[in-house]
Order: structure tokens, then sequence, then C-alpha cells
């Protein structure tokens, strides 16, 4: 019967803090750049030109087919090449921190954009057409009168998204980049308690993320009432 | 980078059997048998959990509920690493689990990840097409003398199955698309071939280009197929149920 040993977790939790605090720069960073083009692409897709509404369709679909490991791997090959081409950067510089945060971006954008999506078309219609006949332009009236509402309507949706984005950094491991699951893998590896690094590492996601869950829950309640 | 030249998938691998293409298919026959075993788990438990969702049974609920909290709440990466490194190690039996081909272990303890992960989803599909059926349907099979078992035998799951097709669509693609993360553990799916093929013959790119490609026909045949699926099954009169 296989013993437990918890002895190499205490020593190793200013490293998993370390790990912690990428897991989240990625969540956060992903979260602001992907809900803004998010958006963005939202609204080029229920642009009256077709050119512009089958580009953001594009997009999306391609993003959305392809799964997230390769969408990384993709990143993590090509992103490097073009900064250093266009910054002139050493080949010593590690990049992989920026194109994890570029890939997430990205790649929430289109799950992101479909909310917005929802969310816009969940705006009465009355309420572009009231602020347009107040003489606003187009873009004037999305900016000011549906985009803020679409928001408030899809708050629970884009929260629940953003706890499957952290969820989802996990996967930088294809990169070997230490973020929190990462790291407690590595540690686990060195001192061969892999066992028990990979059950703290799923308890402490299943503790954050089953709180922020219900903290999501809770929020929707309120908004509903 | 150079230009890109597609020739090398045409170039036999070192050990000789094959081509590089020939390997990039094996690993899409992989990530497609994969899909469709860890699909049927998903299916067949999630059915089972969404109707004990549904159930009035207390604590038959708050076990099905427990299940999708937790399943939910931790990344698939982190199961998957549990359920190939952690349980072989904790679990009775194990060890004659660990004496067995590698390519059974990975794609075993892959197949049961990917099943029970996409089960909680299941789960909630169908409790949500359950739960969307006027309460008369259940009320009707009870007061016609069906005990429970047989209203949702009879009743409820033919209905729920039929409305919530559409979401199981999307469920079925995100199977697919999840199994690229079992490339982590060296299970040779379509997505370690891939990178198999970088590490060979340095055309990153010529690689990622066909194994995107692959996964993009694979959407959308998987889609042409659940397109044929919904139009069957659709019941006349409602629309779709769940998200």
């Amino acid at each position: 019967m296989y013993q437990l040993d918890w002895s190499s977790i205490p020593g190793a939790l200013p490293f998993l803090w370390q790990g912690m605090k990428i897991s989240l720069q990625i969540t956060l960073v992903a979260i602001a750049a992907g809900i803004a083009w998010g958006t963005i692409l939202a609204v080029m897709r229920l642009s009256p030109l077709r050119p512009v509404a089958m580009l953001a369709a594009g997009y999306v679909s391609l993003f959305r087919s392809i799964p997230l490991v390769m969408v990384l791997l993709w990143f993590f090959l090509v992103v490097p090449t073009l900064l250093r081409d266009v910054l002139g950067l050493s080949h010593a510089t590690d990049l992989r921190l920026a194109s994890a945060m570029v890939g997430f971006s990205l790649f929430e954008a289109a799950y992101y954009s479909e909310i917005m999506r929802a969310g816009i078309q969940s705006v009465s219609r009355g309420q572009a057409q009231a602020a347009l006949a107040l003489g606003m332009r187009p873009l004037q009236a999305m900016w000011l009168v549906v985009l803020p509402q679409a928001f408030r309507n899809m708050m629970p949706l884009l929260l629940t998204q953003a706890i499957i984005l952290f969820q989802d950094t996990s996967l930088v491991y294809v990169s070997a980049l230490a973020d929190f699951f990462g790291a407690a893998y590595k540690v686990g590896d060195r001192d061969g308690r892999l066992v028990e690094m990979l059950l703290f590492a799923g308890a402490v996601y299943f503790v954050i993320c089953s709180a922020a869950s219900f903290a999501v829950r809770r929020f929707q309640q309120r908004l509903a009432a | 980078m150079g230009p890109l030249d597609f020739h090398v998938f045409l170039q036999p691998v070192p050990t000789g059997e094959t081509t590089y293409l020939g390997w990039l298919l094996q690993g899409l026959r992989t990530t497609v048998l994969l899909s469709a075993c860890a699909w049927a788990v998903a299916l067949l438990l999630g059915s089972l959990l969404g109707v004990l969702r549904t159930v009035p049974s207390r604590g038959l609920r708050a076990i099905a509920t427990a299940y999708v909290e937790l399943f939910r709440n931790v990344p698939l990466l982190a199961q998957l690493f549990i359920w190939y490194f952690v349980v072989p190690e904790i679990v009775p039996g194990g060890e004659r689990f660990k004496q067995i081909d590698p390519w059974l272990q990975q794609f075993l303890a892959s197949m049961v990840c990917l099943g029970l992960f996409t089960a909680a989803r299941v789960c909630e599909q169908v409790r949500a097409g359950i739960e969307s059926l006027s309460r008369g349907q259940r009320s009707a099979a009870l007061a016609l003398g069906l005990t429970l078992p047989q209203a949702y035998r009879h009743v409820l799951l033919p209905m729920a199955a039929r409305i919530i097709v559409p979401p199981l669509t999307s469920e079925t693609l995100n199977v697919f698309k999840n199994s690229a993360v079992c490339s982590t553990i060296g299970l040779l799916e379509l997505t370690a071939q891939g990178r198999q093929l970088v590490d060979y013959t340095a055309r990153a790119y010529e690689s990622f280009l066909a194994v995107t490609a692959l996964y993009l026909v694979l959407n959308a045949a998987v889609l042409l197929v659940m397109r044929r699926v919904e139009a069957r099954s659709r019941v006349p009169g409602y629309l779709g149920a769940g998200r």
C-alpha cells in the first residue's frame, strides 16, 4: 500500500506561489485582452458590412475548431520568432510568458465574442433605435447605450468563462513554463512525491474554482432579485 | 524560416515502416478512437447522473451534484495526471495496471479521464433537458400507473434526449478538442504525432499546419454528422433546451 508523505509541500510553498502568480498573470491579461478583443469581434460580427462580419465569424470559428493545446503550441512557435524580429531581442530572452499571454488572449477572445454577441442581442432593439433617434452615431449608440447593458446582462457568463480560463492556464505545461500546475509537477518529480503534489495541486484548483463558482452563483441571484 | 516544403510528409520515418504522413494518420486514428470511447462513457454516465439530479431523493441528488462540482472545478490536465500517475499508485490492483502495455495504459487513463470529465457536462445538459419538460409529463406518466423508473425510461428520457441534441453537439466537438490534452502523458494522438514530427524533421510550420488542418476536417466531419442527428431527432414544436 502506498504511504502518503506530504512533507515536501511546506518547503515548496514559495516556489508554488511563484507559479500561482504566473497562472494569475496569464488569467488576468487574457480576461482583459480577451474581453476587449472579443467585444470588438462581436460588434464586427453584427456589422451590416458583410466582409467585416464574415472576417469576424471566420476568426471565431477557426479558434473554436482547434484544440487549445494546438493553439498554444502555435503561439510558442510563432510569437517568439515574430517578437524577436520586430523588437530585435536576443535569443536568450524568455518569451514563453509573453507567448502564453498572447495565445490565451486571442483564443479566449473567440469565446468571449460569442458571449458578448448574445449580450448585445439581449438588449432590446428599441434602446439602439432611441439612441440613434437622439442623434448618436451608430458606434456611439453601441458604446454608450448597448454595450454597458450587454456587459451587465452577461456578467455571470463572463465570470464563469474566467474560471474556465483560469483552469485552462494549466495547459502552459506544454511549454514547460512553471505556472502553478507546472511548479507542483516539478517539485513532485524532483522529490519523488508526484502523487502527493498532484493531489495537492488538484485540491488547490478545486478550492479556488468552487469558491469562485459559488460567488458567481450568489452574484447571479442578486442580479435576478 | 525557409519556404514551406510539404514533401517531408512522404519521406519514410527512421524505422522505415511508414511515412511521416502515416504517423499523422495513425495519430488521427487514435484521436478518433479515444474521443469515441470517451464520448460513449460520458453519454452513459452523464445520462445516469442527469437523471439522479432530478429524482425526488435528496441523497441521490446530492451525490450527482457533488460529482459535477468536483469534475468541473479541477483542470482537465490535473485530472488526467491524477488518473495516470496517482490512481495506479494508491488504488489496490494498480500494480497490475502498470504491467500492461504502455500504450494501453495511456489510452485507458485518457479514456477514463475524458469520459468522466465530459460526463459532468453531459449531466448538466440532461438535467436541463428533463427540467425543460413540463411538469405535466411526469405527473401524467405517474398518474397512468407508471413507476418512477418507468416514467423516466418511457416518457422523460426519450423526450429529453431529443431536446438536448443541439447542446450535445458542442460537447461532442469538445471531446475531440479536449483529447489533445492527452498528448501530455505520451499518448501518440494527433497533436503528439505533430510534435514528434517536429522533433524528427525540424519542420515545425509544415507539421503544425497539417495537424491544424486535420483538426479542422475532424471538426467539420463531427459537425456534419451531428447536424444530421439534429435534423432527425428534432421534436416538432420544441426549441433546444439548455445552453
